[in-house]
């Protein structure tokens, strides 16, 4: 074997997986592994945060803190404990685009998991002194987060970005609206959203086919056939401005960003080349290097892609004290700027590319991680031959596809720039 | 050169072959300490090397060194100058990175395992032969304050944590920060960091790490080839840190910060390490942490957050991992409109009742459930498990002491944990108080 087609070598876990189909027509994808004692899945309901009724942000999100507060025969205290004396770890989370659930189980507990999981599905109590209790800990959340920078950063630049969209609005609701949420909204979110036509599900660990086509059937197929989702409107990020949020720090907190591109984009896959050149994951991005290394601006910055259904973006943050903020937004501006008219070196490119398909079994090494990768290729709509072929889509990204990516990606007339801080 | 063949168990109750995983430790002729954790799922290994030196071990007026040094490890040798090590680490498809504590200071990458000889071959050469300019230190300093500014002098509660630390050790050097003082960080300089590279980083003051797809003969002839070249430092300094008396006076923190919309209540008390507990002291620590804090089910969440609505959340943790006696701790949240007092006031009644009647059968048992489970979950993850180890041998632990971890705490009685109360008296403790201004 040459060493080129060593590192082009697809991920061995996650191309042993495998589609399984419930009688109940549940799918999921399947990685067997039975090193350990324990499985772990992953779904995802279409439908996350901008799924909330018009006016009452946050209720996607309550509803993934409300699940495990008891649901069936069990009260939130009864749910809680079965879920520690098993030490089954359950979790749901609401993004802009999805529903998300986890569980892990230990092998020797997995009925109980599962049926707990059903319940929180099907019959949670969504209780009245659960739910003063969770709003409780939200409102403290949102207090702890009032004057926190990163925090106020982020919903300062989607609200600017997404004006007038489910995407601009704060994802984990708002003071004043959080006690007007009742027990209705969330049955009512969770009636639409939860249905087996847009279901997505991962599965890792412990667990032959048999045993999983039996829990899917058991915790899914009693799922509406369609969700009743409200349509979203497509945006392009609108940029074009920079905003200065006042905060008594001694450093400035720097997001950046600029119109993304969506997954299925034929460009997709270059503009992952290309953005980590700028400012990816490694310890080499032009970012890293001019910011950090040889100015000493910052401790982080990078930039990165995120292709929302709705309204993809580009990225990116760091933080530099007052004094030289401005000077970070120049480097940054500048970089972007270089990168749009000089394109990249046969040497840089090279180098990206060696770096992200050599990288790409490190997200395959815990069942965990494996679950999320499944669970991402299906939802955006990739395909399970995807594993094989993904290094090799990259290993074809040539110069001329970074020069029309950048083109079309990097133009910092686009650009929205918010600063939090005091900078001078 | 001695070798050990070792089993990482699982809990009671699972099979041999569902629960083991066999680790190999020895040590080079030059002092290197290897562990090797075999797991053959994924073809990826992970690399660690820990020196035994940390923010604890710094020179009196140097606060931050340890930590400024780990920046300063990336910045080149004289046989791979300056970002030759991270150009190679990304140009495989690599990740890497560091990370310094109160005890010490680990490097890592995790890579494809076929270019684990490289990183083996540039991390030993990094141990021996760095080099250091003021043209890199200089920016390097303004990152490393960047860093501070950024997770601690921009966060009222790292400030307020900043501070409890250092109150809660009068003497130990535990109570300075990991990332230092900020006007020691802004004196320190190239001098200083080469200083303390040339008294601790040596192969007789570190353990070599490597979890992933390898067998321990192949890891050994390796180690041999690169690791084995360094020469050992002889009259390796003892890691004697002055001595933390025994505390008399309770103390209280108050951090009031106009930044501040939620407060916060917190409390830590001196108690013993793993490392300087009595045997089954510091793993019924371990079990009251979880028995008290547990998310939902912990004692402190009954009273504080479900009977008495004083709380939306109340959290316990142990912070056993030390060559020294280190921190008990307990967080929590005050409901809307309940005054820290009330709050304080309410978790000095829930502890005396601890300590008054202990916990239930079903509340132990739930504590012990879950820490031991949790082992069996970290199987999962070689670079947890490497995290694991390392840890623990440069606190001073054996290898073999993180294997029986679990067992131990399946034995633990209940009476254990109740007497484990007796280091969270009041005269052990700081209070930290996170409030607003009022307008």
């Amino acid at each position: 074997m040459t060493a080129g087609t060593l590192v082009l070598a697809a991920p061995a876990r996650a191309t042993s997986a495998r589609k399984v189909v419930s009688a109940g027509s549940v799918e999921a994808w399947l990685v067997e592994d039975h090193a350990n004692p324990l499985v772990a899945m992953q779904f995802a309901f279409e439908g996350g945060s901008s799924q909330d009724p018009r006016g009452k942000p946050g209720v996607a999100h309550l509803l993934s803190g409300m699940l495990d507060e008891g649901a069936g025969p069990h009260d939130s205290v009864a749910f809680h404990e079965k879920l520690e004396d098993l030490a089954i770890d359950m979790h749901f989370d609401a993004d802009r685009d999805y529903f998300t659930g986890n569980l892990k189980t230990l092998t020797k507990n997995r009925d109980e998991a599962f049926e707990l999981l059903r319940l929180a599905l099907h019959e949670p109590r969504l209780e009245a002194d659960a739910m003063e209790r969770v709003k409780g800990q939200i409102m403290a959340g949102l207090r702890r987060e009032a004057k926190e920078p990163n925090a106020i950063a982020r919903n300062a630049f989607a609200a600017s970005a997404f004006p007038d969209h489910p995407y601009g609005l704060p994802q984990k609701v708002t003071l004043e609206i959080v006690p007007g949420i009742g027990r209705d909204d969330l049955h009512d979110l969770r009636k639409r959203c939860f249905a087996r036509d847009r279901l997505k599900i991962a599965v890792v660990g412990d667990i032959d086919e048999a045993a999983l086509l039996d829990v899917l059937d058991h915790v899914f197929s009693d799922l509406p056939a369609r969700p009743e989702l409200t349509p979203v409107e497509d945006r392009v990020m609108k940029g074009g401005e920079e905003r200065k949020i006042e905060l008594p720090v001694p450093q400035s907190v720097i997001v950046f960003g600029l119109p993304g591109l969506a997954r299925k984009d034929p460009d997709y896959v270059p503009a992952v080349v290309m953005n980590h050149i700028l400012g990816g994951g490694s310890f080499t991005s032009r970012l890293w290097t001019e910011v950090r290394e040889k100015r000493g601006l910052a401790y982080s910055v990078y930039s990165s892609l995120s292709p929302f259904k709705h309204g993809p973006i580009l990225a990116g943050a760091t933080s530099t004290k007052n004094e030289r903020a401005r000077e970070s937004i120049s480097v940054v501006t500048g970089e972007i700027e270089a990168l749009a008219s000089g394109g990249v070196t046969a040497d840089e490119l090279d180098k990206a590319k060696k770096y992200l398909t050599g990288s790409y079994a490190l997200r395959f090494d815990t069942s965990t991680k494996i679950a999320r990768e499944l669970l991402q290729a299906q939802l955006d709509d990739l395909g399970m031959e995807y594993f094989l072929r993904r290094n090799e889509e990259i290993a074809a990204v040539g110069e001329k596809d970074i020069a029309r990516v950048s083109k079309r990606l990097l133009d910092t007339e686009r650009m929205l720039v918010v600063v939090v801080g005091q900078p001078v | 050169m001695t070798t050990a063949g070792l089993v990482l168990a699982g809990a009671k109750g699972e099979s041999a072959a569902e629960g083991m995983v066999a680790i190999s430790r020895f040590r080079l002729a030059n002092g290197l300490d290897v562990v090797v954790i075999p797991d053959h799922r994924t073809p990826v290994v992970t690399h660690m090397i820990w020196y035994r030196a940390g923010a604890a071990d710094e020179p009196r007026g140097k606060t931050g060194i340890a930590h400024f040094l780990e920046h300063l490890m990336f910045k080149g040798t004289k046989s791979h100058p300056e970002g030759e090590f991270s150009r190679l680490v990304a140009e495989l498809g690599g990740e890497e990175n560091a990370f310094t504590s109160n005890d010490y200071t680990a490097y890592f990458q995790r890579v494809a395992k076929q270019h684990l000889r490289k990183m083996m071959e540039f991390e030993a050469d990094r141990m021996r032969g760095l080099v250091l300019s003021d043209a890199v230190v200089d920016p390097e300093r303004e990152v490393v304050l960047e860093e501070r500014r950024m997770r601690t002098d921009s966060v009222p509660a790292s400030q307020l944590g900043e501070a409890m630390s250092a109150a809660a050790f009068v003497n130990h050097p535990y109570g300075a920060p990991i990332i230092g003082w900020k006007p020691e960080i802004e004196s320190l300089n190239r001098a200083d960091a080469l200083a303390f590279y040339q008294r601790f980083y040596a192969p007789n003051n570190a353990i070599l790490i490597i979890a992933g797809d390898v067998e321990a003969e192949e890891v050994r002839a390796l180690a041999e080839k690169t690791y084995g070249k360094n020469k050992p430092t002889r009259d390796l300094p003892a890691r004697v840190r002055p001595k933390e008396p025994d505390p008399v006076a309770a103390r209280k923190v108050v951090l009031s910060d106009q930044r501040v919309e939620q407060p916060v209540l917190q409390r830590m008390y001196l108690t013993p390490s793993y490392t300087t507990a009595k045997p089954g002291e510091a793993e019924a620590l371990d079990i009251l942490a979880q028995a008290m804090g547990a998310q939902s089910t912990g004692r402190l969440n009954q009273r504080l957050v479900l009977e008495r609505k004083l709380a939306v959340s109340a959290s316990a943790w142990y912070s056993g991992t030390a060559l020294d006696d280190h921190l008990f701790g307990i967080y929590a949240v005050p409901a809307h409109g309940v005054t820290l007092e009330d709050l304080e006031d309410a978790l000095d009644e829930a502890l005396a009742e601890m300590a008054e009647t202990g916990f239930s059968d079903a509340e132990l048992a739930r504590a012990k459930t879950r820490l031991m489970a949790d082992a069996i979950y970290q199987r999962d993850s070689q670079s947890a498990l490497a995290r694991n180890f390392g840890a623990a041998l440069s606190t001073g632990l054996t290898a073999e002491q993180v294997i029986e971890w679990p067992g131990l705490i399946e034995r633990v009685p209940g009476s254990a944990v109740k007497e484990a109360l007796h280091w969270l008296v009041k005269k052990r403790s700081v209070t930290g108080y996170l409030e607003g201004i009022a307008r």
